[in-house]
């Protein structure tokens, strides 16, 4: 049923999906926060490259700055006196959050009784959304560790001296969008996803669809190999590695073609190790995997690239 | 009465005459050491229990402010003073620093629930209940634990969306980059941690399905690839170690309590202690910085900048 507008509500109020719904308007409003800085300082910093003279000059900043100002303020209060209004910010809103949901508390812990849909905490949805296009050991084990070694390896990659300390897209391209894909779309959106559109069964319920627990899904999904007519488990085997390893190559070939884009870009690659390179660039293939996955399960239907005896992917 | 005592004369009024003149000395004494003594209470910043606890004289010049900052235990985190734009709300957010005082309220409030928890299968869900229904506030403790530590993942990730666009992890803070990255994960670990402890179904069905996963390591697990091959069972996987049994029962209750309650916390706070430190060794808060331009980039990398120079090397 459509229009079920209760059925969205009883989703969105759900103490517990606060957070997640704070977040869709936190984080386009942070985004904008930092995009009005952005393209202030882009306009400076565009002023400054037509101007060498006042470039020599200028103090660089976008905020006000007069000959005789100190660069620097006693943290006592100037700094201080901002941590306890924003402890006392934070206060206010917890007591008033506090105040008004409570807690959730569902019946006693009963192995027996399945939850329908059986939901992890909201900030790992975003990994059990993952779980739909890859195996548990991918989605659960694999993706978590590439994220959190991903995150680490960051500043070792980015040779890029630009845009340290103060806010910029027009310095840092690249750097941003491959940032802002990961956060937004893979990160807060698989999150959202998981929240507010899968029901029962982990289905896929628009907002305002009715859960529908007798709801039956006649998914037929296909193995890659069976798409080109390969029966034989051991050549099934061996053609979904190649495929793999071909789309390595492929996805690899287009980061680098991606990388090295503009005189700036290539610049900044000149500057890299090979080492730095290639784990940028293994980084991004394997970053990139999910969406072509997902891309795979919704466009083709298709379950497994690659199957083998021991794992799946 | 009192002409008969004056009339007597001679020496056997001398003692009450000397009674009464010390008697008067001494109401003066008072007097003027309470003058005083009130009069030291109108400033009390000049009194010696003031001093000893801030040992720094109450006034304002920029030596007395920078030296208020210095010499206590908590502000000292702080520099004494810090770049003048950086104080504005639009470059840090403020997020690190909510974060943290989030964590000081999760401590707080978290410390007051133990008081009335038990990590058993008997008593832990009746706790929650008694808590919601007869201690004073019960409810309104446990939601505020529960709301912060939502809010605490909510500003973590905002944290790094600044610390991330303002390119504050480029040298010389990629280290601090990293330890924020454990921060993160750590963060997460303690929600999760706690979410299984009212032991209802939410909290049961939610690290079922989180713990599920792990069968599926690999090599470490009873369903992960190489798994089987190297002698993994349901009773001896990394899931076994996570849960202490085979399922989500009283061992994985105590396990989570104690990661949550004891473990994590501990992590945390040594990684906060360097976290912040390390922003205050690698030279304070990145920005607002002054832009560079493309063309002043320097062509080689050459050597690294020595990051940090203690007092008394050169
Ligand atoms: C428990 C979690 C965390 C706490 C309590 C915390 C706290 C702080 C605080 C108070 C600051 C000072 C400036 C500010 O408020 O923005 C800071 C700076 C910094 N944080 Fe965190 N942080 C945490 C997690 C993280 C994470 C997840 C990252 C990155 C992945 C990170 C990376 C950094 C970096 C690089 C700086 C230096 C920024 C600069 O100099 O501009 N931190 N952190």
């Amino acid at each position: 049923m459509w229009g079920d507008w209760h059925q969205l509500w009883e989703i969105m109020s759900t103490p517990d999906n606060v957070p997640i719904v704070a977040m869709l308007f936190l984080v386009p409003f942070y985004l904008w926060y930092w995009h009005r800085q952005a393209v202030a300082t882009d306009g400076l910093i565009t002023q400054l490259e037509a101007d060498p003279a006042l470039a020599k000059t200028h103090h660089r900043k976008v905020f006000p700055w007069k000959q005789g100002w100190d660069r620097e303020v006693h943290t006592w209060p100037y700094l201080m006196r901002v941590e306890f209004l924003a402890a006392i910010i934070i206060t206010v809103i917890l007591m008033i959050w506090a105040i008004t949901l409570n807690a959730p508390l569902e019946e006693p812990a009963n192995p027996n009784l399945t939850m329908n849909p059986a939901k992890a905490p909201w900030y790992f949805l975003g990994l059990q959304e993952m779980l739909v296009y890859f195996d548990p050991w991918i989605a659960g084990v694999i993706m978590p560790t590439i994220i959190i070694v991903g995150l680490m390896v960051i500043p070792y990659i980015d040779e890029n001296p630009l845009g340290n300390g103060y806010y910029t897209y027009k310095q840092r391209k690249f750097a941003i969008w491959t940032y802002l894909i990961g956060y937004v779309f893979l990160w807060m959106v698989m999150i959202a996803i998981g929240t507010i559109i899968r029901g029962p069964g982990w289905g896929w319920f628009w907002p305002t669809q009715t859960w529908d627990h007798n709801r039956l899904v006649f998914e037929v999904n296909r193995d890659l190999h069976t798409l080109f007519g390969i029966h034989n488990r051991l050549i099934a085997g061996i053609f979904g590695g190649v495929v793999v390893l071909l789309y390595f190559v492929v996805a690899g070939y287009c980061v680098h073609l991606i990388c090295t884009a503009n005189s700036f870009t290539r610049k900044i690659y000149k500057r890299m190790s090979l080492f730095q390179i290639v784990t940028m660039n293994l980084l991004l293939v394997l970053m990139i995997s999910l969406p072509v996955k997902i891309a795979l399960r919704l466009l083709l239907r298709i379950k497994y690239v690659w199957v083998t005896p021991w794992f799946n992917v | 009465m009192p002409e008969e005592n004056g009339g007597n004369g001679g020496k056997k009024t001398g003692l009450l005459d000397k009674i009464q003149g010390d008697a008067k000395a001494l109401k003066q004494v008072v007097q003027d050491k309470a003058k005083a003594d009130l009069q030291t209470y109108k400033e009390p910043e000049k009194t010696q229990v003031f001093r000893s606890i801030f040992r720094v004289s109450h006034d304002d010049t920029p030596r007395s402010r920078a030296l208020s900052v210095l010499t206590n235990v908590f502000f000292h985190l702080h520099p004494a003073k810090v770049n003048r734009d950086a104080v504005r709300y639009s470059f840090t957010w403020g997020m690190g620093g909510i974060t943290f005082y989030l964590f000081i309220v999760l401590t707080f409030t978290g410390v007051m629930l133990m008081f009335y928890y038990h990590p058993t299968k008997v008593q832990a869900y009746r706790d929650i209940l008694y808590l919601h229904h007869d201690v004073p506030f019960g409810q309104l403790l446990r939601n505020m634990h529960r709301w912060a530590a939502h809010m605490m993942i909510m500003t973590v990730w905002l944290h790094t969306l600044r610390v991330f666009l303002s390119g504050s992890y480029k040298k010389p803070r990629e280290f601090n980059w990293c330890v924020g990255v454990i921060l993160m994960v750590l963060t997460l670990l303690l929600s999760f941690t706690g979410y299984l402890l009212p032991d209802d179904q939410l909290g049961f069905w939610a690290v079922t399905v989180g713990t599920n996963m792990a069968r599926a390591t690999p090599l470490l697990g009873h369903e992960g690839p190489g798994g089987p091959q190297l002698g993994m069972t349901p009773f001896n996987d990394v899931r076994f170690a996570l849960l202490g049994g085979s399922i989500v029962d009283a061992n994985a209750l105590l396990r989570a309590y104690i990661w949550h309650c004891i473990a994590i916390p501990l992590i945390a706070s040594i990684f906060m202690g360097v976290h912040f430190w390390r922003v205050r060794k690698d030279g304070g808060i990145s920005g607002p910085a002054p832009v560079m331009l493309e063309s002043e980039i320097k062509e080689e990398k050459g050597p690294r900048p020595v990051i940090m120079k203690p007092s008394g090397i050169r």
